[in-house]
């Protein structure tokens, strides 16, 4: 009897505690580890590229000027610029943290429904959150190198947003609806920002080669989906052990 | 009765949670790459053209 009236009288803010600092720790833990990794990838495989397309946004190398230019000038070395690449560090968990954030809020609701995710299933969790926050946006406004002829930015931040939005839902729908109208929903909520158009520069003014560009939006894709994998797996790991640290305590 | 009661009590707590938590995350992403105040572009360069966000 005497339990049972404890919890009667009980106010709702101790069960608020436990629950926010199980998603906050998880998604701290899992943005910062994959945000580390993520930045030290994007330093190698992503900087030299965004390096190299810079000499053409600077004038410093001319495309199609009077004389053919080498593909494989001299780059400022890894590291060259220490505060550049911390203040990248920083920002990129700062970035993933964000994310984390999101995503540990979504497994917190998909598990209050009967959908537990750990470290294995977080895996799907990071691919659904690759397409929804990186490969959706980045269809038709492909990830820019320096120097690329481009629209308004608060246009196409407005664009981005409600891509995200969209596809964000598609993932959730295609996961938990379950049924024909909501597969179909989610592919109508999938296809329809490409096809009313991303805010498009009126000319083209880029001065970087082709081949660079290309080269950049395949790395910067190809970092995104590493970075969403290890970023759903942490997360879902990080979140089943919270459950179990929170639970022990109780 | 009371067990309800709590039972709806703990599951608003947890999409509270969640909507906090998931602001939090959103107003994030808006700093690290959405922001358009200059220190904080610049600092944040790379990263942006590197995540794929709209960057100048």
């Amino acid at each position: 009897m005497t339990p049972r009236m404890t919890c009667a009288t009980q106010p709702a803010s101790p069960a608020t505690k436990p629950m926010f600092s199980r998603i906050l720790t998880s998604a701290l833990f899992a943005g910062a580890a994959a945000g580390l990794i993520v930045a030290l990838l994007q330093l190698v495989f992503v900087q030299p590229v965004l390096l190299h397309a810079e000499l053409y946004e600077s004038g410093e190398l001319v495309h199609f000027g009077a004389e053919a230019v080498s593909a494989h000038p001299e780059l400022p070395g890894m590291f060259s610029d220490l505060t550049r690449d911390g203040l990248s560090v920083v920002f990129t968990m700062l970035t993933y943290t964000g994310y984390a954030l999101v995503l540990v809020a979504l497994m917190s609701l998909a598990e209050a429904q009967g959908h537990p995710v750990d470290g294995r299933t977080g895996v799907l969790w990071g691919l659904a959150g690759f397409i929804a926050f990186h490969l959706a946006p980045g269809f038709t406004l492909a990830p820019e190198v320096p120097g690329v002829a481009a629209a308004d930015v608060f246009a196409r931040q407005i664009w981005w947003w409600a891509t995200v939005a969209a596809a964000g839902v598609a993932m959730w729908l295609i996961a938990f609806g379950g049924n024909i109208v909501s597969y179909l929903v989610a592919a109508v909520l999938l296809m329809a920002p490409h096809l009313i158009g991303a805010p498009e520069p009126d000319v083209f003014t880029g001065p970087v080669p082709t081949e660079i560009g290309a080269l950049f939006a395949a790395r910067a894709f190809g970092v995104g989906l590493v970075a969403w994998v290890l970023l759903g797996s942490f997360a879902g790991y990080f979140w089943q052990n919270e459950g179990k640290r929170v639970e022990a305590a109780a | 009765m009371t067990t309800q009661t709590q039972t709806a009590s703990t599951a608003r707590a947890g999409i509270l949670s969640a909507v906090f938590a998931a602001a939090l995350g959103l107003g994030i992403i808006t700093l690290a790459g959405h922001v358009q105040a200059s220190a904080l572009h610049d600092a944040a360069h790379d990263v942006r053209h590197a995540t794929g966000f709209p960057c100048h």
